[in-house]
């Protein structure tokens, strides 16, 4: 009886969550300029409009940039973020910690805001560089937090049986750490290129004249005709998304079984 | 000066300290101990040893050059972890080669001389094992290897055998020893298992709460240990409190209680300057108190059957501990006398 109503809960809740999704990419194959039901008619033309659609691939190539830059630059900050803090016995670790993340709890609209400011003030100019830094202090936090859990199963004593067999710092890095952390990394690298990606608030304060393709979606809303290559556009960054998303889960949890340690 | 020179080696962590004026000297070609219990600064010594950590003060040296600022990957030691350390994401042939890239060796060469290893550690045929396929006698096998095949002047080996099941670590012994015997490297090894030192060692080091107690061979630590301390530690004994009545050159007459006034060798008082009413401590081993019957009257209180030898409790009157025998003697509650031979008697200062 209780089983039951939990089931039905979990599947109202699963509905809640994703129904509302669908309609993307139902609306996206319609054949009609206008939202509603009934469904008139299968087509795959809104999908080709994008194919034209130059300004919408010029934002996209911009999201692209700004992602790849944002992904790689957090990782590799997230990286030795995560080494010091689970292998180094560092004072005050747990408060540094607690800033790093803080920004993951700050409001993005009020992080778009202030550093609209702090670049205003500094007399910079508005850029896609400029998203990179405002995307870079949502990004860092995941980025550690993926990290962390991987270094935490790692053993410190490879490393040093590495130096002990001869090999420097760097050697180290590449021939021990990077390989047995390469699962974390590319989880990070992809779930930071998707924060980046899918990101509006902050992109959309500091990008100046470039759009990004979230900015290049808000602005097309204006336009009701647009609205189902907007649809279109919409459900293959879903789909994009939620394959990446998925890869990263499983990078994430690749290898936890077997442990990591040399025991 | 000797091959491995450790001088006043001082280590704390947060304010205690862990290893406590140290000195020690090993010769080359030696197989070494360092015993002590568990959390005694074995592992920290040897740390320090192969550049992992730095002495707080102290000196260390090996064949004559001065280590304190020398980092691990340019000192002459290798080391066999604790833990092994094999790296997970490389095969057996890797682990073993990992070490050698900088010899820019080519393919054959190379090949040539990680077999030579494996043959040395008896694992023909396994170098493309991956590590997560191997036993733990296997996984110590390959650990040893990866550091024997860089030829270092001194090997470390912390605890090497002690996550292995008694059999096993039995046979390891014998291997190690004529491992070490055949590639003639000097072998430091740390361990908390004193059968371990005595059985592979050629001198031994016995170390607790970051201090040594005593440096010498397995049968000089065993039949004179120049402590309370060690003498418990290296096997089992029994301890007497005595007076010292007079003491010549040759003999030294002590009143040890319940054992009645003995005279012994004053060799036996080692060189701790024992003096005339010092109170001491007279040890003996169980397999040096006997049976006859005109000794210390006694009752056996637990006899367990060892083959040759049995072991034995036996309570005497007046005293609380019983004293261990080994021996032939009668079941448990049989009464039995015991002598304790002078000449078996080892005078140790008393703590108190
Ligand atoms: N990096 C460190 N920071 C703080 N304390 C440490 C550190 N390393 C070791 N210690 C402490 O120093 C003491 C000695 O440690 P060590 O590992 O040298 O002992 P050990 O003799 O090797 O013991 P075991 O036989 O259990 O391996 C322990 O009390 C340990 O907690
Ligand atoms: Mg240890």
């Amino acid at each position: 009886m209780k089983n039951r109503a939990l089931f039905i809960y979990a599947l109202g809740y699963l509905a809640f969550l994703y129904v509302p999704v669908l309609f993307l990419p139902i609306f996206s194959f319609n054949n009609s300029q206008f939202i509603a039901f009934p469904l008139t008619g299968f087509t795959t033309r809104w999908y080709a409009g994008l194919g034209a659609d130059a300004a919408m691939q010029h934002a996209l190539g911009n999201s692209l940039k700004v992602g790849l830059v944002t992904a790689l630059l957090s990782t590799m900050l997230g990286l030795t973020a995560a080494k010091a803090v689970t292998q180094y016995r560092l004072r005050g670790a747990a408060a540094m910690l607690g800033f790093i993340s803080l920004p993951l709890f700050i409001p993005d609209i009020v992080l778009g805001i202030s550093l609209l400011l702090l670049l205003g003030l500094l007399n910079l100019p508005l850029s896609l560089a400029s998203v990179v830094v405002g995307h870079m202090l949502v990004c860092v936090p995941f980025s550690i937090t993926v990290l962390i859990a991987r270094f935490e199963g790692f053993d410190r004593n490879l490393e040093e049986a590495s130096a002990d067999l001869g090999e420097s710092g760097w050697m180290t890095f590449w021939r021990v750490t990077a390989p047995l952390m390469m699962p974390g990394i590319l989880a990070s690298l992809l779930l930071t290129f998707i924060t980046s990606f899918d990101e509006f608030l902050v992109a959309y304060f500091l990008s100046g004249t470039e759009a990004t393709l979230p900015i290049y979606i808000w602005g097309q809303l204006r336009f009701p005709e647009r609205l189902p290559t907007v649809l279109a556009l919409g459900a293959i960054i879903l789909t994009v998304s939620v394959a990446l998303v998925i890869a990263a889960e499983m990078l994430r949890n690749l290898g936890v079984k077997k442990p990591m340690v040399g025991a | 000066m000797s091959f491995l020179s450790i001088s006043q080696v001082t280590k704390a962590f947060g304010g205690l300290p862990v290893v406590n004026a140290v000195d020690l000297a090993i010769e080359r070609g030696e197989f070494f101990a360092l015993l002590g219990p568990s959390g005694c600064g074995k592992t920290t010594l040897l740390r320090m040893i192969a550049g992992f950590e730095t002495p707080d003060s102290g000196t260390i040296s090996i064949d004559g050059d001065v280590m304190n600022n020398v980092p691990p990957h340019q000192r002459p030691t290798n080391m066999v972890f604790q833990s092994y350390a094999i790296f997970p994401h490389l095969n057996v042939f890797d682990n073993i080669a990992y070490g050698l890239r900088k010899l820019k060796l080519s393919k054959d060469q190379l090949r040539a001389r990680v077999d030579a290893m494996l043959a040395t550690v008896r694992l023909e045929g396994l170098g493309g094992r991956a590590a997560d396929q191997l036993s733990g006698g296997q996984r110590q096998r390959v650990a040893l290897a990866r550091a024997l095949v860089r030829e270092p002047k001194l090997l470390l080996l912390d605890e090497p055998l002690g996550a292995l099941d008694k059999r096993l670590r039995e046979t390891m012994q014998v291997e190690l020893r004529a491992i070490q015997r055949k590639v003639g490297v000097t072998f430091l090894l740390v361990t908390h298992d004193q059968e371990e030192a005595l059985s592979l060692s050629d001198r031994i080091a016995v170390m607790s709460a970051g201090k040594i107690l005593q440096i010498a061979t397995p049968r000089e630590l065993y039949e004179r240990p120049n402590c309370r301390e060690v003498a418990d530690f290296i096997g089992e004994i029994n301890f007497f409190h005595a007076t010292v009545r007079e003491i010549t050159d040759t003999t030294a007459t002590v009143n040890a209680g319940l054992l009645g006034i003995v005279t012994l060798p004053s060799a036996n008082l080692g060189s701790h300057g024992i003096k005339r009413d010092d109170h001491i401590l007279l040890a003996i081993r169980p397999e040096h108190v006997r049976f006859a019957p005109d000794g210390v009257a006694g009752e056996i209180t637990s006899a367990t059957f060892l083959g040759e030898r049995s072991h034995f409790h036996v309570k005497i009157a007046g005293r609380s501990e019983p004293v261990s025998v080994s021996g032939n003697a009668g079941p448990q509650g049989s009464a039995v006398a015991l002598i304790f031979p002078p000449e078996r008697l080892i005078g140790l200062p008393s703590a108190d």
